[in-house]
């Protein structure tokens, strides 16, 4: 960590970047929040553990607008969001002064009261240096441990991998913490019948309270004015029926971002009542996987997305009947 | 004081659910709400903090107001009744008791909002002491006693039973009939609890928060400091803090074409929406720091000044918990008095 340190108050004190994008310390052991850091004196604030979570991609689009380069520190996952950005014209490259930063995966602080523990003093083992795969938390109901992988995000456990898409340097190693495949859960929901499968998204959406967190969180979701903002509705963005409409909202969100979601899983990480979000965008990333060959969003800046691409070898509208 | 033993919960709940609805805490696809309690409900007492505040049962997220249809030529408006059957919301926690003072502050101020006042007069609530209290709690800040809640009826869960203790006219009334359930207790156990209850909260880090400073008479101070601007940047826009929390009272009213008539219903608002007071002149907030002022101006500043110095924050710690940003009240409050001490 001293070394992102010292190395963003070199270039903010060489006038490279104007300002920092990082993390800075919580007042839990828990909570650290995205940050930016304008001199070098901010910066004994910065933190980066296993509890930054946030894609800081999301950010560079403000980032973007500022006078002056801004030095942001990105994981793995979090370049591809970037790239995805950069290819939607909604980040400036030229703006961005990438680190590359290690991961050994990220933690999700709900998965460790999950397991009964509350009260939390302090945890050890959740420092990006550590190679702990056990987190120690000191709590005022005694001493209690957790394995690190039990409390890694979903996404963590489904890890695209260590490379980072684009950066101008990288600092750190990361830490291989895939043990599932990503695509299990869709199949396991595909093969439900429809009464169950509507059951499932029943149970899960009717738990929604409209807070947007989703949305707002996602870099996918870049819109200046979201369609759901729009005052000439009859409906509220806002107001929490446990209707078809609510359903819709997530439904054409999911849809929205299609072709574009790289699956960085914000969504599910900062969702309130625990919806797993995340599987909505996957079903289609798998369903493109399928229709137009191997995808992956934010790949590259590059090349064409196959929902915004025509070819001759396109799944014909028919797919839907046959599929089923 | 009488008491009844948690293998019979459910007997209680049967029998209080026989004549009147019942809302507690459920578990639904991993998360716990308050809900309406039925058999197959996945009742979770032991839960320390609902995702949502339990302040659904008075003031629900969305609701309607009227429907106005057209006769003819001429127009019939009909307004949802109001709620008229008497209903238990039970293991609401102190906090979220003092939480309902907040609101009724509001509601219950001349003009009075008859949806709410309706509630409150057929509702009634048995709360239960905070038996672990966690790090993201507060209460005490607020004068909130985690272990003594002040409801119609205050109830401990120690060891193998449910103590209880009927506080109001409503709780005697409830207690009466649910007689049958519950034996007589003493008080020993239950002032035990109340002291280990104390001793937790004492250790717990943000329990001796000050809220120097934070007052009715501090607008002009803490409205021009230039701290909000760093403050907010984290801040998503979301409405994740207003809309867990049990003291946010903010609402829009709107009109639903249904297609052969016109629903107006009201749903909670977020100060942190974008469209939030939004007039046909536009929005006297057009930035996301102004915005993100507002909530801990009015909690902290507007709310005391207009309710003899009262805050609007019950220190329930659900925005500590929740917010996709890591950001909440706590931290503000810490900013604020850190740049005091620096100055």
């Amino acid at each position: 960590m001293q070394e992102l340190i010292n190395r963003a108050k070199e270039m903010l004190d060489d006038g490279t970047v104007a300002r920092v994008l990082g993390w800075k310390a919580g007042d839990l052991p828990y909570n650290p929040e995205p940050a930016y850091f304008e001199d070098a004196e901010s910066l004994k604030d910065f933190v980066y553990n296993g509890f930054c979570g946030a894609n800081l991609s999301k950010y560079m689009i403000e980032a973007s607008k500022l006078e002056g380069k801004t030095l942001v520190f990105l994981k793995p996952c979090d370049t591809y969001s970037f790239n995805q950005l950069i290819k939607e014209h909604r980040v400036d490259r030229e703006k961005a002064y990438i680190i590359g930063v290690g991961c050994k995966g990220k933690l999700d602080i709900e998965k460790i009261r999950a397991q009964g523990i509350k009260g939390i003093e302090s945890i050890e083992g959740a420092e990006i240096t550590d190679d702990a795969d056990t987190l120690k938390v000191q709590t005022i109901y005694g001493e209690k441990s957790c394995a690190y992988a039990d409390a890694m995000l979903e996404r963590c456990h489904v890890c695209k991998g260590k490379e980072h898409k684009i950066y101008d340097e990288q600092i750190g190693e990361s830490k291989e913490t895939k043990d599932g495949e990503r695509f299990d859960e869709v199949a396991r929901i595909e093969a439900m019948a429809p009464a169950e499968k509507f059951a499932f998204f029943q149970k899960e959406l009717s738990k929604c309270i409209r807070c947007n967190a989703c949305r707002n969180v996602c870099p996918a979701c870049s819109c200046r004015k979201c369609v759901f903002d729009s005052n000439k509705f009859d409906s509220a963005q806002k107001a929490n029926v446990d209707s078809f409409e609510e359903k819709m909202f997530h439904i054409i969100r999911a849809f929205h971002v299609a072709g574009r979601c790289t699956d960085c899983g914000e969504c599910s990480r900062v969702c309130p009542q625990g919806i797993p979000l995340h599987l909505f965008n996957r079903k289609f990333i798998k369903d493109i996987d399928e229709l137009y060959g191997e995808y992956q969003a934010g790949d590259d800046t590059e090349s064409k997305a196959p929902l915004t691409n025509y070819t001759f070898e396109d799944a014909e509208p028919s797919i839907v009947g046959k599929r089923g | 004081m009488y008491k009844i033993a948690k293998e019979n919960l459910s007997a209680l709940f049967r029998l209080i659910a026989d004549s009147q609805e019942l809302y507690l805490p459920v578990k639904t696809a991993g998360q716990v709400n308050f809900a309406a309690w039925s058999e197959e409900a996945e009742v979770a007492l032991d839960t320390l903090k609902s995702v949502k505040s339990p302040k659904d049962a008075f003031f629900p997220q969305s609701e309607g107001l009227y429907t106005v249809r057209r006769e003819g030529k001429k127009m019939k408006v009909e307004p949802e009744e109001l709620k008229s059957q008497d209903f238990v919301v039970f293991g609401m926690k102190a906090c979220d008791v003092k939480g309902l003072e907040v609101l009724d502050n509001v509601f219950l101020a001349d003009p009075i909002d008859t949806f709410y006042a309706a509630r409150r007069e057929h509702g009634t609530i048995v709360a239960l002491a905070c038996h672990e209290p966690e790090e993201s709690c507060f209460c005490k800040v607020f004068g909130v006693d985690a272990a003594d809640p002040a409801a119609d009826v205050a109830a401990w869960m120690i060891g193998e039973d449910l103590y209880w203790k009927a506080l109001t006219e409503k709780g005697e009334a409830l207690t009466k009939k649910v007689k049958e359930l519950l034996s007589d207790a003493d008080e020993t156990a239950v002032e035990a609890e109340k002291e280990a209850i104390r001793g937790i909260a004492e250790k717990l880090p943000y329990m001796n928060l000050s809220l120097d400073g934070w007052n009715g008479d501090a607008l002009s101070e803490k409205f021009d400091d230039k701290l909000w601007e760093e403050l907010y940047k984290p801040c998503l826009a979301c409405g994740t803090c207003t809309f867990v929390c049990p003291t946010c009272q903010c609402y829009d009213i709107k009109d639903y074409n249904t297609g052969n008539s016109v629903s107006r219903y009201r749903c909670w608002d977020s100060c942190m929406y974008s469209d939030f007071t939004m007039m046909a002149h536009g929005n006297n907030r057009t930035s996301q720091m102004q915005r993100f002022r507002q909530r801990f101006m009015h909690k902290l500043v507007y709310y005391p000044a207009n309710n003899d110095g009262m805050y609007s924050c019950v220190g329930c710690g659900r925005c500590v918990e929740k917010c996709p940003a890591s950001l909440n009240i706590v931290k503000v409050i810490k900013a604020f008095q850190k740049q005091g001490g620096e100055r």
